[in-house]
């Protein structure tokens, strides 16, 4: 299994039934190919969608139905279309039960950096910080290292996007959690062993005496 | 509520003036009035949009010929054209979340001063913001935004400007709408009253200043 489809298929376990849910662009867009099967969340896209369905078939694609990046997408039986304030409201306001984004950096403090490289890349955090400061729980799906580095470091370096910590990260090799505001390691990738996710792990991580393998 | 072409529509807006455009990345855009910026060369606008959209869509347009002198909006990482303005320093970029964003124009369009949102405390966002303790809770005061003009795409329009929107193509469109001096309307659909029922009105005739006609 490939490193996205570990981190979406682990990610997906996650929804509950009802759930209203908020995807992230990259990773976080393929948790919504990895829904368990059976269970019913709402989708959320940020540009004025509860109910977003797959890209649509060829023909049926629609010019004033598109996803937060300007894509074509569908719109499912129950989907409902509102302005940006009310968009904004849902997300600010904890109504939003989950949003799942990409990362650039996570702390063990559980502070996420995702929005800016300054003087390298500056594009503008559209909503990012409303969906960290509102949602009601905050995943992070994102590979565990880039270029060698990892991406789980003891006090990010970049620009925080919210003082709010998460509450979740789920990478290639690990999920991990704040307990007690302290990242936790809570689960491993098939195969791997503690140590060998702690090798590559920069920021320090409390090790429960239980640390199961993810179940994918 | 008047009617008008969209070559008079634009031939009101003095070069320097402050526009917000409603869309999101070009979807819900009034292209045809963005077309009449590029056409009439107007410079210095002061650009209230909530992305750059990419070149040669929406408000991606106005980059091209340089002319966007200040932007406030929430992402331009997908028009690399405002980037590179932005990083030359040819242009002034305030990035702003995007909740913050739309809930300073419809503070703008309420008659209020600002709003109070926890989004953007202990960021990069909050300096030379006023931090407000409320039940303590800490929020920064962002303050109201207001634009010389507004120009919005609506689905329908009836003969009086009562407008209505199409699923996605709403966004931005009915906040602004409040929001500016002068509003400017294209809708894709021009229809008569009472064709769009009461109910189903989202920004009421009264608020349009200019419908441009289809055709």
């Amino acid at each position: 299994m490939d490193a996205q489809t570990i981190i979406a298929r682990r990610v997906a376990q996650e929804l509950r039934p009802g759930n209203l849910v908020n995807l992230g662009i990259g990773i976080p867009t393929l948790v919504a190919n990895h829904v368990p099967e059976g269970l019913k969340v709402f989708f959320q896209s940020e540009n004025g969608l509860i109910g977003t369905g797959p890209i649509p078939e060829q023909g049926m694609a629609h010019p004033l139905l598109t996803d937060a990046g300007g894509k074509p997408i569908s719109a499912l039986p129950g989907a409902a279309t509102f302005d940006s304030a009310m968009s904004f409201g849902l997300i600010r306001g904890g109504h939003v039960d989950i949003t799942v984004l990409g990362g650039l950096q996570v702390d063990a403090g559980g502070h996420l950096a995702n929005w800016m490289i300054p003087g390298k890349m500056v594009p503008g955090m559209g909503g990012a910080m409303d969906l960290v400061s509102g949602a009601r729980r905050v995943i992070i799906a994102m590979q565990h290292a880039a270029k060698g580095k990892s991406k789980i470091v003891g006090k990010c370096s970049l620009p925080l996007t919210s003082a709010r910590p998460v509450d979740m990260v789920v990478t290639d090799i690990a999920v991990i959690a704040f307990p007690g505001g302290k990242a936790t390691l809570m689960e491993t990738a098939p195969g791997l062993t503690i140590a060998e996710v702690l090798a590559v792990t920069e920021a320090e991580l409390a090790i429960p005496d239980m640390v199961p393998e993810m179940k994918l | 509520m008047k009617s008008v072409s969209a070559e008079e529509a634009v031939a009101m807006i003095p070069n320097g003036a402050s526009i917000m455009v409603g869309g999101f990345m070009g979807v819900g855009t009034p292209e045809r009035l963005l077309d009449e910026l590029v056409r009439q060369k107007k410079t210095g606008i002061a650009l209230i949009s909530n992305d750059a959209a990419v070149p040669g869509k929406g408000v991606g347009k106005l980059f091209e010929g340089g002319q966007v002198s200040r932007m406030i909006g929430t992402h331009i990482g997908l028009n690399p054209k405002a980037q590179q303005q932005m990083l030359a320093n040819e242009i002034t970029v305030d990035l702003i979340p995007q909740g913050t964003f739309v809930e300073r124009i419809r503070a703008g369009g309420c008659g209020l001063g600002g709003v109070l949102t926890p989004t953007g405390v202990g960021t990069l966002v909050e300096q030379g913001k006023q931090k407000i303790e409320v039940n303590g809770k800490t929020f920064l005061l962002e303050t109201a935004l207001r634009a010389d003009f507004a120009l919005v795409h609506a689905f329908l329009s009836d003969y009086v400007g009562n407008l209505s929107y199409a699923l996605t193509a709403r966004n931005f469109n009915p906040v602004m709408a409040m929001a500016a001096d002068t509003v400017i309307v294209t809708a894709e659909h021009i229809v008569p009253v009472g064709v769009i029922a009461p109910d189903h009105v989202v920004t009421p005739g009264p608020l349009v200043d200019y419908l441009v006609a289809n055709g």
